[in-house]
């Protein structure tokens, strides 16, 4: 008879002890947070052998740096003027020109910052974390989570938002008391022995803050966690008047409880990071180890491969005129398939598909600069997250320079599908000028507030034509679309080659594994 | 938290848009109806539509469709967009002359384009194809191939 893993470890455990369960979970798949599996150790690179990289975002850039480091002579071709793709941060004076030619200068007070894409790094995103300790990128924390952020629907409350700390502690409360309530009255005597029906309430009673008699009601301890009408304080007429907590059908009613878990996914729960100053302070670092080596404002028009190379045109991105061509033994191509797709190349069968049938996710995000930090100084919120029903989907408090006398910049919107679309059709102004409208109804303060923004919705973005790209129904294709074929000179690297999507890390992953199987077979004779 | 009823005129937003704007202008009441959820402008009937229904495109017909949607990409006029990949001008395109292209195209995605099969209902599909088909220099649904139908997209879904 067959085992199943689960029960070949479980066998494996009792027979040869924790440690080597822990290996054979390893290899058999689980147990495994990322695969990085710490610096790319490429070496007896060919004499003179070239690599062309197609590309200057993570992906391209973490492939030359090991290429090069590796004793490869490599070049990259990139279309912007700088490097990073979407690892991409707005400050003040930059100017920055969408597919349609509408034009949005940042008016930013020094030091203030928006990331229109990537923005947070997670704890086990090991290889972007490995690579910001080697290049010296600094990183903070990122307030993901923030319980006295809020929550907020239109048809809630009357629209008033509400502290996540009330909903949370709320909800948790009253499921506790309802499934005490139904171990008391025997429904679980099914599903659990007497001793474990015993250890379930005294754990519910300690979760959902209960009384001895297991209900969930207005206390000092209920108001620890849910906050109190008056908070305890010093000196006289200072003992803390506790809370009312919301009732459970109003609660239910709510629907605010949807959002109770988005900080829990292993992308989003604590701890989680953001570099100081702009998360592209790690395209800055890349680009300080291999900014020599790209060729910026490289508009690629062309690209062929045979069993002896890789030969690629490309145009000036701006004025484009004459094709120049660059030829090398191989090439790591990290151009989003959106583009690569309208690329003259010679892929074919699985790959040359997957290339011209990927499409590319929306995205929306608006940065707007308050001149006055309102959201600390009169609602206490030091970074987080507060989440509507509304178009803008959330606004995110910023995670540094807490009680600066200065303005701050929020991320005022950052939302998917129909109302992404929306806010692409629009103008800047328009886009901005609903965005306010929205974020006035969760903080009054923004009309009075508000001094400047910029928003970047991702199929507008001219080197991309999209946020990410999308494999849904054609996963099949992937394995076969990643391979680096027999005869093939070109490696394909980048988030779309990922099972992190959209993430750096998934395009980091990408790469080395992009370079190992080049080099491998640049070394095969 | 009070809400307020204060309008943030557009001349502000678009100075805002190219720096800082420091001397802001009075604000003033919206004169919308009373009871509206606009605090900061007054849409218009046709904005009034924009984001209404959850996940969903609201707008009905097709230029509502073309300019809440499509004309993201495909730009106002039709005429598309260069970066490093294009999107292609609906303007003067032959394509455009047999519904069956356009119509798979919106239902099914093409290329970077998504499908929007999704997001918009039948009628909307057949109605926005047969916009362009018949705007920004297209001539088609007078033409043999008619207009589109609801009933052809729906044929046209996976």
């Amino acid at each position: 008879m067959a085992m199943t893993r689960r029960e070949l470890l479980t066998t494996i455990g009792m027979t040869a002890g924790t440690a080597a369960m822990y290996s054979a979970m390893t290899s058999l798949g689980f147990a495994q947070e990322s695969n990085y599996n710490g610096p790319v150790n490429l070496t007896g690179a060919p004499q003179g052998a070239r690599v062309l990289v197609l590309g200057a975002g993570l992906a391209g850039m973490t492939a030359a740096l090991e290429l090069r480091s590796a004793g490869y002579d490599v070049q990259i071709l990139e279309y912007r003027e700088k490097a990073g793709g979407r690892c991409w941060t707005l400050r003040g004076g930059d100017v920055y020109t969408e597919m349609g030619g509408a034009v949005q200068e940042v008016g930013f007070e020094d030091g203030n910052y928006f990331n229109p894409g990537p923005w947070r790094i997670p704890y086990n995103h090991y290889a972007v974390l490995d690579y910001c300790r080697r290049l010296g990128v600094e990183l903070q924390p990122f307030i993901q989570e923030n319980h006295n952020a809020y929550l907020h629907r239109s048809d809630a409350f009357g629209g008033e938002p509400q502290r996540y700390r009330e909903v949370a502690t709320d909800f948790r409360g009253h499921v506790s008391e309802l499934l005490a309530k139904a171990t008391n009255r025997g429904a679980l005597d099914e599903e659990l022995t007497e001793d474990d029906r015993a250890l379930l309430l005294e754990a519910l009673r300690g979760y959902g803050t209960l009384t001895e008699d297991y209900e969930y009601v207005m206390s000092e301890e209920t108001s620890d966690y849910r906050g109190f009408e008056r908070w305890p304080g010093g000196g006289q007429n200072a003992q803390g008047v506790p809370s009312e907590p919301l009732d459970l059908e109003t609660l239910l009613d709510s629907r605010l409880w949807r959002w109770l878990p988005d900080a829990e996914t292993v992308h989003h729960q604590q701890a989680i990071f953001q570099p100081v100053g702009g998360m592209d302070m790690i395209a800055q670092a890349f680009a300080r180890e291999v900014g020599d080596l790209i060729t910026y404002n490289a508009k690629v028009v062309t690209l062929r491969q045979d069993e002896n190379g890789v030969t690629a045109g490309y145009v000036a991105a701006q004025d484009p005129g004459d094709v120049i061509e660059v030829s090398a033994d191989w090439c790591v191509c990290t151009i989003p398939f959106s583009i690569l797709g309208q690329i003259d190349h010679n892929f074919t069968g699985v790959r040359a598909r997957a290339i011209q049938t990927m499409y590319y996710a929306d995205g929306f995000k608006a940065g707007l600069e308050f001149r006055r930090r309102f959201w600390e100084e009169d609602e206490h919120i030091y970074g987080g997250i507060s989440y509507t029903d509304l178009p803008i989907t959330l606004i995110s408090y910023p995670s540094h320079d807490y009680l600066s006398s200065g303005g701050g910049v929020l991320l005022g919107a950052y939302c998917w599908g129909a109302p992404a679309y929306q806010f692409n059709a629009m103008q800047p102004e328009d886009r901005m000028r609903w965005v306010l409208e929205y974020g006035t109804r969760i903080h009054a303060q923004y009309p009075d507030e508000f001094k400047t923004g910029v928003s970047v919705p991702w199929h507008k973005v001219p080197w991309v034509l999209g946020c990410y790209g999308i494999w849904e129904d054609k996963e099949r294709d992937y394995e076969e679309t990643v391979r680096m074929a027999e005869g093939e000179r070109i490696a394909l690297a980048g988030e779309h080659l990922s099972y992190l999507p959209a993430w750096q890390e998934g395009a980091i992953l990408s790469a080395l594994d992009a370079i190992q199987h080049l080099h491998d077979r640049a070394t095969q004779r | 938290m009070k809400p307020i009823r204060t309008i943030l005129p557009i001349a502000l937003v678009i100075a805002g848009m190219a720096g800082a704007q420091e001397n802001q202008p009075p604000m003033a009441e919206p004169e919308g109806e009373p009871g509206s959820e606009f605090r900061t402008f007054d849409p218009t009937e046709a904005e009034f539509e924009n984001f209404r229904g959850a996940g969903n495109i609201p707008h009905q017909g097709g230029e509502a469709v073309y300019n809440a949607v499509c004309s993201g990409c495909h730009m106002p006029e039709g005429e598309g967009a260069v970066g490093a990949g294009a999107y292609p001008a609906l303007a003067a395109n032959p394509l455009l002359e047999a519904p069956a292209y356009p119509l798979t195209i919106v239902v099914r995605g093409q290329g970077g384009m998504p499908p929007f099969g999704s997001l918009l209902d039948d009628q909307q599909i057949a109605d926005v194809v047969n916009y362009i088909r018949s705007h920004f220099g297209n001539d088609f649904v007078d033409g043999d191939f008619g207009a589109a139908t609801a009933e052809e997209v729906a044929a046209t879904r996976p």
